[in-house]
């Protein structure tokens, strides 16, 4: 599903000097549907995740607003609570893993804005993406419940970055709220109200397309646009990019570097019309 | 000479009786060295019960008392009282707690008993090395310093300017008045605010007993209780008080305006300016950082056009100690800041407004000379007030401000009364506690505003619908009915807490007084001493205590002055001689005393090159006399002997 | 949402404490006990317009005892996890958190609402997890959609070929290197919750 993501955040990284290296091994954290089966074992798979990245030496930066939930969450709640830290590391003992709480868990975007910063970012602009209007959209899970690194009701991390890449982010009343998430799967109906309410918000507010932090928004905006045309009888062509495929265009490279071959809705016309896009 | 000791155990009705066996302590103690008598007897504190202390003091010369009852806190200065009564120095008395310390906290009688009999042979065996000491006196200064010049200042300085004695009331605005000279109406009586302020203020600045010192701080506060020297910054006018009539024709002329502090911004002011009409004193300031003058050497426009020559650039900063004999902090509260609550949108949507600026709209001298209006300038068809904005929020500050919900209603008096708008209060829950207030809130059903229980969760300005287009949507469940609403109104009125000031921390550090754990200065005790600090002699009342309400803060202005009153009439004041007290034969000058004391006590005589405690400011608190490498300092009434019998006796003990 | 006229069904007094319990245990969760009804919660909750019972609601009736209005409502399984509640919420109750329980307790004691299919989702998200480590987003939906509502399937093809020639779909699962050591890991997990380091609620079946 996220190739696109992965790819572009690959190429960004790597010219921006950020040393990313895919976490050996790594399982799924669980996003919110193994917690609503069991806790523990939930807490488990983050544990051993921050374990391999801890015995690797190397913080985390992760690219999904629910992984970093999750391994936030682990991390933050065996500092607090000791019985669930006395229960996770003896788990983990009998895979000989330890964690001793040292690994930092970061999102990428924060790392970008906050470490890196506005000088190294303008610095690889070469293909400022000026005139291009954009929604900035965070969902839910980028600062809530321990983001801590940027506002939980209107954070402006992406807004600045959007700026330093020459882009023009909208005002977006409704930027920091949820897409519905796994609903999309579980209760189709509620979430596609939920979208359909970001998009027309982001249209209104003079948004030529949106930028996501987070896969599963991204999915829910993106491939649904049809049934919701269907459903509430709008007309929602609204362009979706990763906030890395951005820095890519920006960065000068190509649309297929970055993924953006693997839309479904097309940007092509929207490029073309604001930058001087190849292939 | 052996001594003669008196023990007496109370029963305290069952409190002790019940765990401890009195009569075999009773009998315990008689067989003690040095015991003339041991009597039991129910409640020793009751006036029998100190009778049987004197009768014997007298009857049988006894030169020691020991009662063994309830904690020193309860009843020591009622033992030592009557001892003294019987012809005994009250310093020869010592307490033996066996209730809180015995038999409150003992799992069965044996243990009690065993406990109280050790307890009780410890004092016994202390008492005897104890001495005679005398309570000093010290003459307590008449003179008064308040702090703070807003109603409640007002209010004690008034109080004790009337009673004959002189006041220093210092401010640090311009003028006096408080938050209250900027509301417009009052709850629950809907009295203008300035209308009952106003002449308070004018009697301050005529009264002959009150000397004001506006625009003034206190940088500093030194001494004791009774005799207190306070430093005083006062800050330049630029303007000479004496020479002002007040005439305001600098501040028509002054070409410069600058948004207005008085107004929260909404309105103007000049670079000369007073905050208000009525302001007391009527002499407008100079504010150097937007002056001309002070910042480009020109215009002096307010010069030319003075006709009593009263502006003087040349004025400076000056510092005045003042002798006092008692302080009352009336500091007063700030608001708390809404535009940390993003989701109301304070700050970033038109026409979101807090309470106070609805005040200064609402007032007759504010910016919109009385008339509730929106950035458009139109008048509102509907208002949503917003109960709880940083109150009662484990994310801002956990405590209730107490006067949000009133002043909500009376906001919505006024906005339905000034323009006809359908008024919506959210609320979590109605607190109309005091006189009228339940009442003033059935006025307010009557009037048709729209109470819903819920509290509001956000404030939007993207409409769903076409009703709300070009609103503000406030949405909140109504709890009662169990539905979310959004409700589109045209304003939105924040009822924000009340907090701390800002500078709360540097005067607490100043008058050396603790704050609570909300950031408000902290009473001796909450329910029987709220005027009280731990500090003698300084006083605090009003909100700088605790979110509060003008009746109130008047009752604890009062309150505070008839302590301040109270503790002046005394003409002197009786310091504990429990004090620590420096060897100077045994000083070796290390000076590491000098550090350790919280009061400022202790003082080094450079010549001597020894440290002296100076034993009104001490407090008897006892970490010096522990430090002290040399063992220079003892403790008056817990020296070693006193205290290393009192252990022997206990390790010595069966138990 | 329900009528004032719908039975109050009552489940034994000990279940009530067990589900109570069990909230208790979650970091945090005792703090439950001082809401204030404020209805922050379901003001700030994007799907709580579609919920039998508010969030606000679902507290209320969880003291109250009455689980059964609480757990067979769509309530829970509605809660898309945007933290809202749990941000905003004046007494600091986690909120997310224990909606997290209320699901696990749910499915635990088998009281879900009928034909809610997120339980089912769920579950065959973890069976995957816990045979492979990840998550094969194709076989997931397959499976889900064929044990739920295998029509759908059909609706659902023209939208996954797309997503399969865009290359966005993978078609064979990653099976991680350390399965074997994760559910060693898991095993002695249950060994230590079952030796009573972690007791009460639904944590305790985790097994």
């Amino acid at each position: 599903m996220n190739k696109a993501y992965d790819k572009s955040a690959r190429v960004v990284s790597k010219a921006l000097g950020i040393d990313l290296t895919e976490l050996n091994d790594w399982n799924c954290c669980g996003a919110s549907a193994y917690m609503s089966i069991r806790e523990l074992r939930a807490h488990l798979l983050s544990a051993r995740n921050l374990a391999i990245a801890e015995r690797e030496k190397k913080d985390l930066a992760v690219v999904c607003p629910a992984c970093y939930t999750n391994l936030t969450k682990t991390n933050h709640y065996m500092g607090e609570d000791a019985k669930l830290r006395r229960t996770v590391e003896s788990a983990l003992k009998a895979a000989d893993l330890q964690y001793m709480g040292t690994v930092k868990v970061r999102h990428l975007l924060d790392v970008i804005v906050s470490d890196i910063g506005e000088t190294k970012v303008r610095a690889k602009v070469t293909r400022p993406l000026s005139g291009l209007k954009i929604a900035p959209y965070y969902g839910c899970q980028f600062t809530r419940p321990l983001g801590d690194y940027d506002d939980k009701e209107f954070p402006t991390m992406l807004d600045t970055l959007l700026k330093w890449l020459g882009a023009e982010p909208v005002n977006f009343p409704l930027k920091a709220k949820c897409c519905g998430g796994i609903l999309m799967i579980t209760n189709e109906p509620v979430a596609l109200s939920l979208v359909r309410s970001l998009l027309d918000c982001a249209v209104q507010n003079g948004g030529e397309c949106i930028a996501t932090i987070c896969p599963l928004c991204h999915m829910s905006l993106e491939a649904y646009q049809g049934d919701i045309n269907k459903a509430f009888s709008t007309n929602f062509k609204v362009p979706m990019f990763y906030f890395t495929q951005l820095m890519g265009l920006a960065f000068g490279f190509s649309k297929k570097e970055l993924g953006i071959n693997q839309e479904l809705v097309s940007s092509k016309a929207l490029l073309e019309k604001r930058l001087e896009v190849a292939r | 000479m052996a001594e003669k000791i008196g023990v007496y155990v109370c029963d305290c009705g069952s409190n002790i009786a019940q765990m401890v066996n009195c009569k075999s302590v009773v009998d315990y103690a008689a067989t003690l060295p040095n015991v003339t008598v041991a009597r039991e007897y129910q409640y020793m504190c009751s006036d029998p019960g100190q009778e049987l202390i004197k009768k014997d003091i007298k009857g049988l010369g006894l030169t020691r008392v020991v009662v063994a009852s309830c904690s020193p806190l309860m009843h020591e200065l009622t033992f030592r009282r009557a001892v003294e009564e019987g012809g005994l120095n009250q310093f020869l008395f010592q307490m033996a707690n066996i209730r809180e310390q015995c038999s409150w906290i003992s799992e069965n009688k044996e243990m009690a008993t065993e406990r109280a009999k050790a307890i009780v042979g410890a004092a016994v065996k202390r008492v005897v090395f104890q001495e005679p000491l005398e309570v000093k006196k010290v003459p307590v200064n008449p003179n008064v310093l308040v702090v703070g010049g807003g109603i409640t200042g007002i209010e004690a300085a008034l109080q004790i300017a009337d009673s004959g004695k002189k006041v220093y009331l210092v401010e640090k605005e311009p003028t006096i008045g408080g938050y209250m000279a900027r509301f417009d109406k009052t709850f629950p009586t809907l009295d203008c605010a300035a209308c009952i302020l106003t002449p308070k203020m004018v009697n301050v600045a005529q009264h002959p007993n009150i000397e004001l010192l506006s625009y003034s701080d206190v940088t500093g506060f030194s001494g004791y209780v009774g005799n207190f020297t306070a430093r005083i910054r006062r800050r330049p006018r630029y303007v000479d008080e004496e020479k002002c009539n007040g005439c305001g024709l600098c501040t028509e002329k002054c070409p410069i305006s600058v948004p207005s502090e008085f107004e929260c911004g909404l309105g103007k002011r000049k670079a000369i300016y007073r905050p208000f009409p009525q302001a007391v004193p009527n002499v407008p300031v100079i504010d150097r950082e937007h002056c001309l003058f002070f910042m480009k050497g020109i215009c002096k426009v307010c010069v030319k056009f003075c006709p009593r020559g009263a502006i003087n650039f040349d004025q400076m900063e000056e510092y005045k100690d003042l002798d006092v004999g008692t302080a009352i902090l009336a500091t007063g509260f700030d608001l708390f800041d809404a535009s940390k609550v993003k989701q109301y949108g304070y700050g970033r949507l038109s026409n979101v407004i807090t309470s106070l600026e609805f005040e200064r709209f609402s007032h007759a001298s504010g910016p919109t000379g009385g008339k509730i209006l929106l950035k458009n300038g139109q008048m509102p068809a509907s208002v949503a007030i917003l109960h709880c904005i940083g109150s009662r929020d484990t994310n801002f500050n956990e405590y209730c401000s107490r006067v949000c919900c009133m002043y909500s209603m009376k906001i919505a008096h006024l906005a339905h009364e000034k323009t006809g708008a359908k008024v919506y209060e959210f609320y979590i829950d109605i607190r109309a506690f005091g006189k009228g207030y339940e009442e003033f809130y059935k006025r307010l059903l009557e009037e048709d505003t729209v109470f819903i229980r819920g509290k509001a969760a956000e404030v939007t300005d993207f409409a769903q619908t076409a009703a709300e287009k070009g609103k503000l949507i406030v949405v909140a469940e109504d709890t009662l009915l169990g539905i979310v609403r959004r409700i589109p109104v045209d304003l939105v009125v924040l009822s924000v807490g009340l907090v701390p000031r800002k500078d709360a921390a540097d005067l607490a550090r100043v008058f050396s007084i603790s704050r609570s754990q909300d950031g408000f200065f902290l009473e001796r005790h909450p329910k029987l001493a709220p005027v009280s600090t731990a500090s003698d002699g300084i006083f605090i009342a009003g909100s700088c205590q605790g979110p509060k309400d003008i009746p109130d803060s008047v009752a604890q202005g009062a309150a505070a002055a008839a302590n301040a009153l109270s503790l002046i009439d005394r003409k002197e004041v009786a310091l504990e001689p429990t004090v620590a007290v420096i060897d100077e034969e045994s000083c070796s000058g290390c000076k590491i005393c000098l550090g350790l004391c919280a009061f400022n006590a202790i003082t080094f005589d450079e010549s001597k090159r020894v440290s002296r405690v100076n034993d009104a400011l001490c407090k008897g608190c006892g970490v010096c006399v522990a430090a002290c490498p040399s063992g220079a300092i003892e403790q008056r009434n817990f020296t070693d002997d006193q205290l290393l019998a009192e252990v022997e006796s206990v390790c010595a003990s069966e138990r | 949402m329900v009528s004032l006229s719908e039975p109050a069904e009552r489940r034994p007094h000990e279940l009530a404490d067990v589900f109570l319990d069990a909230v208790y245990e979650i970091p945090g969760g005792e703090r439950i006990k001082q809401c204030i009804q404020c209805g922050t919660c379901s003001a700030s909750c994007p799907t709580s317009y579609a919920m039998d019972y508010s969030p606000r609601e679902i507290i209320a009736a969880f003291r109250a005892g009455m689980l059964d209005r609480v757990l067979r409502s769509n309530t829970v399984w509605l809660c898309s996890s945007c933290y809202y509640c749990t941000v905003r919420c004046p007494s600091g109750i986690k909120l997310t958190d224990i909606m997290y329980e209320l699901k696990r307790l749910g499915v635990e004691f088998g009281l879900v609402r009928e034909g809610a299919i997120a339980p089912t989702i769920s579950k065959a998200f973890v069976n995957m997890v816990d045979n492979y480590g990840r998550v094969h987003e194709t076989m997931l939906v397959m499976r889900v959609f064929l044990r739920t509502k295998p029509w759908a399937l059909l609706k659902m093809m023209p939208q996954g070929l797309k997503l399969i020639t865009r290359g966005r779909l993978p078609f064979l699962p990653h099976r991680i290197k350390g399965i074997s050591e994760m559910n060693k890991c898991a095993g002695a997990m249950t060994d230590a919750m079952v030796a009573g380091l972690h007791a009460g609620g639904s944590a305790a079946k985790e097994a």
